[in-house]
């Protein structure tokens, strides 16, 4: 089966982000295929590398890092949602004249077509939210 | 655009317009995949209905009234958008509280239609059942 996934929650605030990792390594480790994994809304703060959770805690955005690393998997965040929130990549930090960058390692900014796109390529899609 | 696949997307709106930004981004990636040329459909229910309310007026709240946009989706070739007639009735709302949104038949000589189909839960059920793809905000 091939999955698409959509995380439309910020990380900590909402359990979705969770169980769509959860969910994601689950499929990969079944031998599942997973097209795309797409932030979009408050998703998109799955992917700031600023972030500091405490030690005893899970590190979301590592975990999606880790398995983006393993599985070679495509983690897209959302352009317009990330510039509404700050997620800005080294790009986006030259475009916009920004005096920083955030997006963390094994994440990419990209367009909602490739929401779209992952819509029509995978068996199923997924929505992770409220 | 994506090799001739076309699939049934539904969009399903359950929140107000306003307190949240789910609506306002909802309405973004339907217009951006509407250049996908797939088969679009759209739900409004629970809250979800005030969307398509007329008359919003956000100079309170100091946000966007992007209610307008809505009359653009005719122009993109989304016509099919659905209304849970229980969500409407729980909120003492007819269609005549919503906005007229219409598109133009290609296949009828352009002439102008209601967008709007009021339809019961089991419809709903059955819309939801025929679908490929359900995004849900």
């Amino acid at each position: 089966m091939k999955f698409g996934i959509l995380v439309n929650e910020g990380p900590y605030q909402h359990q979705a982000s969770d169980s769509a990792y959860q969910f994601t390594k689950a499929a990969l480790e079944k031998g599942h295929e997973v097209f795309r994994v797409f932030f979009y809304h408050d998703g998109v703060n799955n992917g700031t590398r600023l972030a500091t959770p405490p030690q005893d805690d899970r590190n979301i955005t590592v975990r999606w890092a880790e398995l983006s690393d393993k599985y070679n998997l495509d983690l897209v965040i959302c352009i317009a949602a990330a510039q509404r929130r700050g997620i800005v990549d080294e790009e986006e930090m030259k475009r916009q004249g920004k005096d920083a960058s955030n997006l963390a390692p094994g994440f990419r900014i990209s367009g909602l077509g490739q929401l779209i796109e992952a819509g029509i390529q995978s068996d199923r899609l997924i929505v992770f939210g409220d | 655009m994506e090799g001739g696949v076309v699939k049934k997307f539904l969009y399903v709106n359950r929140r107000a317009p306003y307190g949240s930004i789910y609506a306002l981004e909802s309405l973004e990636v339907v217009l951006i995949g509407a250049a996908f040329e797939q088969d679009v459909s759209l739900l409004f229910v629970d809250d979800g209905v005030y969307q398509l309310k007329k008359g919003q007026d956000t100079s309170g709240v100091e946000m966007k009234n992007f209610s307008p946009t809505y009359n653009a989706l005719g122009d993109y070739d989304v016509n099919k958008i659905y209304v849970d007639q229980e969500s409407l009735e729980k909120r003492n709302l007819t269609t005549d509280d919503l906005m007229a949104l219409t598109y133009e038949d290609e296949d009828d000589d352009y002439a102008e239609k209601p967008s709007i189909r009021v339809i019961s839960r089991d419809e709903v059920a059955d819309l939801m059942e025929e679908q490929d793809v359900v995004l849900s905000f």
